[in-house]
């Protein structure tokens, strides 16, 4: 298939927090900010890349009846990497985004595009398709990021667009995630002909 | 008081997947029936309870006592999929009535984020002396009711949705997310009580 067909796929067509619904747990906690949004997509993508590769490497010598439990370690491995390098460069970002770095293990993103994209395909393609789901989860948690930081601060990315009085505090706390969530599907739904 | 007052506070003020966002996948997957939904909860009280008193002594006498802290994730998320696989195996053979209520449940819950997340804050609490063994449990017990609490009132709403004349483009996961989210808003009530 066509490498960058399959990058366009994973952002688009099967977005993964948008379209495919997966992964809303890092959807819904760590899109308090643009910023954080971004840091947590980039980070996914990362763990995505890379796991996807791996497996697409090495999908012949892993027996089917421990493939999965196989998987989880791979993943395990480069989120510990993951989790090591930015407590080091990164120490803000790591700290806002918590409990849910080591949480990427557990993320059906990225176990669901091992199954089924990289045991199946070319250690190239599932590269590509790393980035493109990647890229399609960084952007879905950006865009969700920014509205909640617009609309509960009148902020976005740390640039002030209006007096924060304006703001309403719910979009920044916890129902505003679900709400803002809930109507970015809609408009997706709605674009994508479905209404 | 102190461990009363933990509890009020995981179930209701920091609700597991009301404020926290831990475990949404089957919150909005096996939502759409209340006795799916009481079936979960149940198995999730199970698994949380016994994976955090596994992962508390690991941390302690394996991770801590050797300077290994890093290995953390891999090795919570190999004890905790190993574990539901044993549970599984013994209520089996134990207890068949038990196991055909949670059966179908327990393969789901090794990826839901709740239980390695609660693990996690246990674990990482073993260091500083915020948690020990009974606090630990006491927790664990508290978010699992707090899931079990959400999960139950959620699909009840999302029984009466599916009657309800929803526009086209809401149907399904939407309109979930916006109940969710009215119910957060009451769950956010809840905060400064503790």
């Amino acid at each position: 298939m066509n490498n960058l067909k399959v990058i366009l796929n994973g952002i688009i067509k099967e977005n993964p927090a948008l379209v495919l619904l997966l992964g809303m747990c890092p959807t819904l906690g760590t899109t308090t900010s643009a910023m954080n949004g971004m840091g947590m997509g980039l980070a996914t993508m990362a763990v995505l890349m890379c796991s996807n590769t791996v497996i697409s490497l090495i999908k012949r010598l892993i027996p089917d009846m421990v493939r999965i439990p196989s998987f989880i370690v791979i993943i395990a491995t480069f989120v510990t990497v993951l989790e090591m390098l930015m407590k080091a460069y990164v120490p803000s970002l790591y700290a806002s985004l918590g409990l849910f770095i080591p949480l990427i293990v557990v993320n059906c993103i990225v176990l669901g595009r091992a199954e089924s994209f990289a045991a199946k395909n070319s250690p190239l393609a599932s590269l590509c398709d790393g980035i493109g789901s990647g890229l399609g989860f960084t952007l879905a948690l950006t865009m969700l990021g920014a509205i909640r930081e617009i609309l509960g601060s009148g902020m976005v990315f740390g640039i002030r667009l209006w007096s924060e009085d304006f703001g309403v505090l719910a979009f920044v706390l916890a129902p505003g995630a679900f709400i803002a969530l809930a109507y970015l599907i809609v408009i997706v739904n709605k674009l994508t002909k479905k209404a | 008081m102190e461990y009363v007052l933990l509890a009020i506070s995981a179930i209701f003020v920091n609700n597991v997947v009301l404020s926290q966002f831990l475990g949404i996948c089957p919150f909005l997957g096996v939502s759409k029936k209340m006795s799916t939904a009481a079936g979960m909860g149940a198995a999730v009280t199970f698994v949380l309870t016994l994976a955090t008193i596994v992962t508390y002594l690991l941390q302690k006498y394996v991770l801590n006592a050797f300077h290994i802290e890093y290995m953390q994730t891999i090795l919570f998320i190999l004890v905790i999929a190993s574990l539901v696989q044993m549970v599984e195996i013994i209520l089996k053979k134990m207890s068949p009535s038990l196991y055909s209520a949670l059966g179908v449940f327990l393969p789901l819950i090794t990826t839901n984020c709740c239980i390695l997340g609660v693990a996690i804050i246990v674990g990482n609490g073993v260091a500083d002396g915020s948690y020990d063994l009974i606090k630990g449990v006491v927790f664990a017990i508290a978010t699992a009711i707090g899931y079990a609490l959400a999960l139950i009132l959620f699909s009840v709403l999302r029984e009466h949705l599916e009657l309800m004349n929803v526009p086209e483009a809401m149907k399904g996961t939407p309109i979930a997310l916006l109940t969710a989210g009215l119910m957060a808003m009451a769950f956010v009530g809840f905060s400064g009580m503790v």
